[in-house]
Parts: structure tokens; sequence; C-alpha cells
């Protein structure tokens, strides 16, 4: 009974540390080859350990796509489109959980069946309206389009249904105005709801690829997801430089994750998980 | 007082403003285009002209085909994988779990373009996976270039990627299920296997919904994997509903077809989504 117990249990860690294993080696293996020649990731036996050739792949990245400049790229679409689409989304979920108002529950349905259409279905029309105010290939075409991001105004709601109404209302007869009540009593306890949401926004942005790919015609614009698969669709294409690409790509959202792992994941969740 | 009824507006405004904009807007806009036809801009009114041509048109017939065929086999083989591991790492003999799930979970992290690119340099034909299965004394599998193992990479990229996420929704899931349950089915004899099955399972079943209809909306929309990893190859094998309406769209600038195969993937989401509630029996 006992030795029974004991193999179980060495099997579950095997099974784990295979899964695992699994689970990471695509990472390794991405990293392995910025470090490598291009034809080191097709050898037999395979390129396992790190070579000398991070700098050379790097240096030759900046030259086809511009790292730096993909780099700012993403980062400030991604971040003005946080810090706006979070606020703007509060704000909406604010007056939908703490107000009664004619319309509320019209307007907050059709945000909510606005979640169950494809992205696919936006994607023309944005395209042509983009077309005719001629902001196709600008940093707007890519922040504005989801800014009221329905999901986002869901979530946040659901976590301000929770905050006592009391509070409110007290603020209000001792005379505070509404968005002083808003910014200084309500926003400031809502700070683990307001991080999960805003990692999920910057998710959500930083990964984007198809409006991007539509919207974004030069180099000197892409995010990182367009330049990466701009580069690998070249005819000859330099591996060690797109493995370089991907790594740089992927490193600080890594790092980002690992440590804010309990937000990240009830954002990236949607805090489905409670 | 007047004033006062203003304020929720205030705060809902911006959001109805920038919704209605670039949501609504398109929305109507991409229903009245599905209705049209011409390229670019030089659009006339055809009816159904657009529905029917799609009926007929064998590349979409294969799309849609493409798409279902990873749906049926992805989702479930996701699903089941993602049950088990979450069960597993539950095990209350288990250390180190907080490790297992940052690893488990750090694909759903990860850009699809990025991932898509490092699995098609890995399942190329001289790549690490064939050099690994060729040392081993195997056939080398032809990943990208034949049509059923393209749609076998997608299904291994894609399961790789979304694993860990549903199995963080299971593990939450799992906390609410009763450890008396476990204890007296034990008690009777019951195996893990059946303890799975019978417990697990049942007890599961409406975050085992979410989570399937979640993933089928994601499969139905499928463009970034197909785009990168296989180029919707070959031979269109792993060409998607989402793929062939950007090539419509953008590369064929017939953007009235373009909007009808959205609308055909607004119509199969609803529609896929009501029969999971049908077959399940909406409990909730």
């Amino acid at each position: 009974m006992k030795k029974n117990k004991t193999m179980k249990k060495i099997m579950l860690y095997v099974a784990l540390v295979i899964g695992t294993l699994v689970s990471l080696f695509p990472f390794y293996w991405a990293a392995i080859g910025a470090t490598n020649t291009s034809g080191s990731m097709f050898t037999q036996p395979p390129t396992l350990l790190p070579g000398s050739m991070l700098m050379e792949n790097i240096r030759n990245l900046n030259e086809s796509i511009g790292i730096g400049r993909v780099m700012f790229n993403s980062l400030f679409t991604a971040t003005v489109y946080t810090v706006l689409a979070l606020f703007i989304c509060t704000m909406a979920a604010y007056a939908f959980a703490k107000f009664n108002f004619k319309g509320r529950n019209t307007i907050f349905t059709i945000f909510l069946l606005s979640m169950m259409v494809p992205y696919h279905a936006t994607i023309i029309p944005l395209f042509k309206m983009m077309a005719a105010l001629n902001w196709l290939n600008t940093y707007q075409a890519i922040i504005l389009p989801n800014l009221a991001y329905p999901f986002a105004i869901f979530l946040m709601r659901q976590n301000l249904l929770a905050f006592p109404t009391s509070l409110i209302e007290a603020a209000r007869i001792d005379g505070a105005g509404e968005w002083k009540i808003f910014f200084r009593i309500v926003l400031p306890s809502m700070k683990p709801a307001l991080a999960a949401t805003a990692i999920f926004l910057f998710l959500y942005q930083w990964n984007s690829f198809l409006w991007p790919l539509v919207a974004l015609s030069t180099t000197d614009m892409y995010t990182f997801p367009v330049a990466l698969s701009t580069l690998f669709g070249l005819s000859r294409i330099d591996y060690g430089q797109v493995m370089a690409g991907v790594t740089i790509a992927t490193i600080p959202i890594i790092i980002f994750f690992l440590l804010l792992q309990r937000q990240f994941i009830s954002g990236m969740l949607g805090s489905a998980v409670k | 007082m007047k004033q006062k009824a203003l304020i929720p507006y205030m705060f809902v405004g911006p959001a109805v403003i920038l919704f209605s904009i670039f949501m609504a807007y398109p929305i109507i806009y991409s229903l009245i285009l599905s209705f049209q036809s011409g390229q670019g801009s030089n659009l006339e009114f055809t009816g159904f002209d657009n529905f029917q041509r799609l009926m007929s048109d064998a590349i979409f017939i294969t799309a849609l085909k493409n798409t279902f065929i990873l749906l049926i086999v992805q989702v479930p083989i996701m699903i089941f994988l993602a049950l088990i591991i979450a069960s597993l790492l539950n095990s209350a003999l288990l250390k180190f779990k907080g490790l297992f799930r940052v690893s488990f979970f750090l694909p759903a992290v990860t850009s699809l373009v990025a991932y898509s690119i490092i699995f098609s340099i890995m399942l190329m034909n001289d790549g690490v996976i064939n050099q690994v299965i060729s040392a081993v004394g195997l056939d080398r599998i032809p990943w990208l270039s034949d049509p059923f193992w393209a749609k076998a990479s997608l299904v291994i990229a894609m399961t790789w990627r979304w694993v860990g996420y549903n199995m963080v929704i299971f593990l939450a899931g799992l906390q609410n299920i009763p450890e008396e349950l476990y204890e007296a089915a034990s008690m009777d004899g019951a195996s893990r296997i059946k303890q799975f099955f019978h417990i697990t399972i049942p007890s599961l079943k409406p975050v085992i919904l979410f989570t399937t209809i979640l993933s089928t909306i994601g499969t139905l929309q499928l463009f970034d994997e197909p785009f990168v990893l296989t180029n919707g190859g070959p031979s269109d094998a792993t060409l998607t509903i989402g793929m062939y309406l950007y090539q419509t769209g953008f590369r064929f600038y017939d953007f009235g077809y373009a909007s009808t195969i959205a609308y055909v993937i607004v119509i199969l989401i609803a529609v896929m989504t009501f029969i999971q509630f049908k077959v399940t029996g909406d409990q909730e």
C-alpha cells in the first residue's frame, strides 16, 4: 500500500516535469536561436547551448526592422491605449454600477451583446473610416478603435458593484463633488481590479495583430507582431535574426508576468476566477 | 437638481461615444456592405448575391471545413488536457505547485505571432523536432508540407499556447469542489480515474461550458496562427475563415464579399454558442 503511494507520487512528478519541459522548451529554443547562426537551428544533433552570435543577430535585426523604433511603437501604443481605455471603461463601469439612469440597462445590454461580435466584422468599415480620415498608418488608428472595450467595462462593473454605496452617499452629504468622490474615494479602493484590468488591456494591445497589420503600412510604424511577421515572411529568412526579434518581444512580458503573477493571471482570465 | 441627473451620463458618455463610432457603426456598416459588391469603393447593392456566391465558393467551403476540423479536434484535446493537468496540480501530495502552475501558464503570455514563429521554425523539415525524431530512428514528419500534418501542427501549437490558460480556470473551479466528495469516493474504493470522470468533470460542467464557448469563439476567428505558422498552406489545407476574410478584403479589396464572410463568422458564433448552451442544458 505504502509502496503503491510512492510510485504514484513519482509518476505524478514525472508527468508534471515532462509537461513543464514541453511548456518551457519553445522559450528556451527561441533564446538559444537568438544567440546562434541561422543554420544552427537545423543541425543534427540539435544545438542546445547558447552561441556567440547574439550581438550580431541583434545588429542585423536592428538593420531590418529598427528595434528601438518598433519597441517604441509597441510600448507607446500599448501604454497610451491602456491608460485611456482604463479611464474610459472604469468611468462607464462606475455609472453602470452606482447610478440609476434612463437607458442604463439598454446601453449595458448592447455593450454585453457586442462581446459576441468578432472583431473581424468591424475591420473593413474601420479601415474605410481611417482611410477617409487619412489616419491609416498612424498611432491614433491603432489606439482609438477599442478604447471603449466592453469586456473591461463589464469587469470593472463587477468589481465596483461590491463597493459600498453608503460611502458614496456619505461623501455626497459631506459636500464632495462627483469627480472627487470617483477619484479620491472609489478609485483608491479599486487598485487590484484596476491592475488586473490594466494588464488585460495592455496585453490585448501589445499582442494585437490583425488590425495593426491592416492599418499600418510602413516599417517605421510597425508594432512587434507586425514587424516580426513581416520579417518572417521574407523570401530569405535569417532565423537567428527572427529568433532574436521574438525573444526581445517576449522577454518584457515574461518579466512583467513573473513580477505581477497574481494580478496578471486574474487580468488575463478577465477575473473569471475568483 | 437637473444637473444631478446628468452626472451618470458624464461618466458613461465617453465610452458610449467611442463605442458608437468605432464598434456600433462598423458592425452595422459591415452588415450593409455584406449586401453589396464591387471593388474598392465602387460598391452597389446586389441583395443576397454575396451569400449565394459563398455557397458555391470552393475556397470558402475549404476554409469553413478547415476551421471546423481545427475546432472539433483542438478544443476537446485542449480542454481534456487542461482538466487533467489541473487535477494533477490540485493533488494534495504535490510540492512546488506554484512553480508548475507558472510554467504551464507561461505560454499564454506570449504573443500569438511570436509563438507561431517559434513553432514554425521548430516544425520545419530539418527543424529541431524532426531532428529529434530522426535521431530516435523514426521517419521525419512533413509537418508543414503535408495537408494533414499542417493541421496537426496548428493543433499542437494552439494546444501548447492555451492549455495553461484553461488549466488555471479549471484550478479555480476545483477549489469549489468539497474534499469530502473525493474522500467518500475513495472510501467506496473508486479509483482516481473514476473520481476524475464521476466527480471532477460533472462538478466542473459550468466551467467547462464557459471555457468551451470561449475557445470556440476564438477558433472560429482564428487568424494569427495559420497566417504565420502555415500561411494557410499547403494548398489551402490550413486556410481558415478569418484568413480568407483578410485575403478577400485586403488582397483583393472586395470589401462587400469580405463583410459577408465576417457576418458568416458572426452567425456561426451565435449558433455554436446557442448549441453549446442547449447541449449542456442551461443551468445558469
